[in-house]
């Protein structure tokens, strides 16, 4: 089940090309979903626009149940953004998957551990440098000997561990639905009627099930990523 | 064996790390969201906000009109009632103008009365009063001619004079008594 990926050297970096291909597959879809529902904006919404609002509303739902709006306002667009993102990215494998010359081309972007890692580094650094900017350095620092010294070292953990996890779960839910769908179609085309037969409706559960995880997934990632926003620039905790 | 298959699991450690993904992911996030900060979310929070403000207006509108006519309404009970009340008034008024004018015309009706009726008795005096004038004298002239008549020659003139202002004295008197 092992692919290879096209990688290519360049200025002594390694270039992924399937991920930069569906990375920017995703964002142009995210782009013309959004600037689709906004182009015709009106007061009183419709079709599109009320889905966009929606979304928006979800996200200003999950923002206010980790801090309060007068400091948590400014994460709307960071957060709708990238639960759209995350959102699209996840479902972008579904549906199949391409490979040329024995190299995956079409997948999930978030099925790859550089991607989701790069995107829960960003979150968290993000994080700290709101955290710097909204309470001053002095009490930033002062966080991590909160509520008591000796919890110094686990709070230095717990935010290596946070950047890990965030990054890791998303990938291992996308990766593994991605391998099981492959496995799934590999037993339907290689081993004959009673493959396929066999295999249409666990695959059929199977992507249904991976619907649901990519869009709990989008959820869990952008809800993790206002906790621990909320965590550094709140002042009550 | 164990090693080489965590190394599988994390995907991208089997190939090495790939800087260039990286430094692309996040360029394209990056990207991504100035650009939907610029032509989608920043229209679209604008025009939420907006609603909100229109339907916040809209509501306090509707309190101030609410307001309002519970005013107009307080207003014209208090006209209304305002009215009434002078219409009472006038009514009131009037019924007591009419009652002061009766009493007035039937005032100056007995006034006019006493009035005609005084001048009919001064009139009527002053008649009685030429009357006994007009009777004095014709008495006195004609006590004077019988007089003149009963002792034409043993009177002198001044005795005469005397004796019929003895008579005029007493037919005043029975005249005064009368």
């Amino acid at each position: 089940m092992e692919h290879k990926a096209p990688l290519v050297e360049f200025l002594g970096l390694t270039f992924n090309l399937s991920d930069m291909l569906m990375i920017t597959i995703t964002c142009l879809i995210v782009f013309i979903i959004a600037v689709a529902a906004t182009r015709s904006l009106q007061l009183r919404p419709t079709g599109m626009q009320n889905f966009m609002e929606w979304v928006f509303d979800f996200v200003r739902g999950i923002i206010n149940s980790t801090m309060d709006w007068q400091t948590g306002g400014r994460f709307l667009t960071l957060g709708v953004t990238l639960i759209m993102y995350v959102f699209v990215a996840n479902m972008l494998g579904l549906p199949f998957s391409v490979h040329v010359n024995g190299e995956l081309w079409w997948k999930s972007p978030t099925a790859d551990a550089t991607v989701t890692l790069t995107l829960a580094v960003m979150v968290v650094a993000l994080t700290h440098y709101y955290g710097v900017k909204m309470k001053g350095a002095s009490d930033y620092l002062r966080d991590y000997t909160r509520p008591v010294a000796w919890l110094f070292p686990l709070k230095i953990i717990e935010e290596f561990a946070n950047t890990l996890t965030l990054g890791l779960r998303l990938f291992g839910n996308i990766y593994a639905g991605e391998i099981l769908l492959g496995l799934l179609a590999s037993l339907g085309t290689h081993y004959g009627v009673l493959g396929a037969v066999g295999a249409a409706i666990p695959m059929m559960v199977w992507q249904a099930f991976s619907i649901f995880v990519g869009t709990i997934q989008a959820f869990i990632f952008t809800m993790l990523t206002m906790v621990y926003m909320a965590h550094k620039v709140s002042h009550d905790h | 064996m164990l090693w080489k298959a965590n190394l599988w699991a994390l995907g991208e450690a089997a190939h090495g790390i790939s800087g260039g993904t990286i430094i692309y992911q996040l360029l394209m996030f990056i990207i991504l969201l100035a650009l939907l900060r610029k032509f989608a979310w920043q229209p679209l929070m604008n025009i939420m906000k907006q609603r909100e403000e229109h339907i916040a207006n809209e509501i306090d509108q509707a309190e101030k009109r609410r307001q309002e006519a519970e005013k107009l309404l307080e207003e014209q009970r208090e006209l209304m009632k305002q009215s009434r009340q002078e219409a009472q008034a006038l009514i009131e008024n009037a019924r007591k103008l009419a009652e002061e004018q009766k009493e007035q015309i039937v005032a100056s009706a007995r006034a006019e009365a006493e009035r005609v009726k005084e001048t009919a008795k001064k009139e009527i005096e002053r008649e009685k009063e030429q009357a006994m004038a007009a009777l004095r004298e014709q008495v006195a002239s004609l006590s004077v001619l019988i007089a003149s008549k009963v002792i034409e020659k043993e009177l002198t003139e001044q005795d005469q004079r005397k004796l019929i202002e003895a008579y005029i004295k007493d037919v005043q008197e029975v005249g005064g008594a009368r």
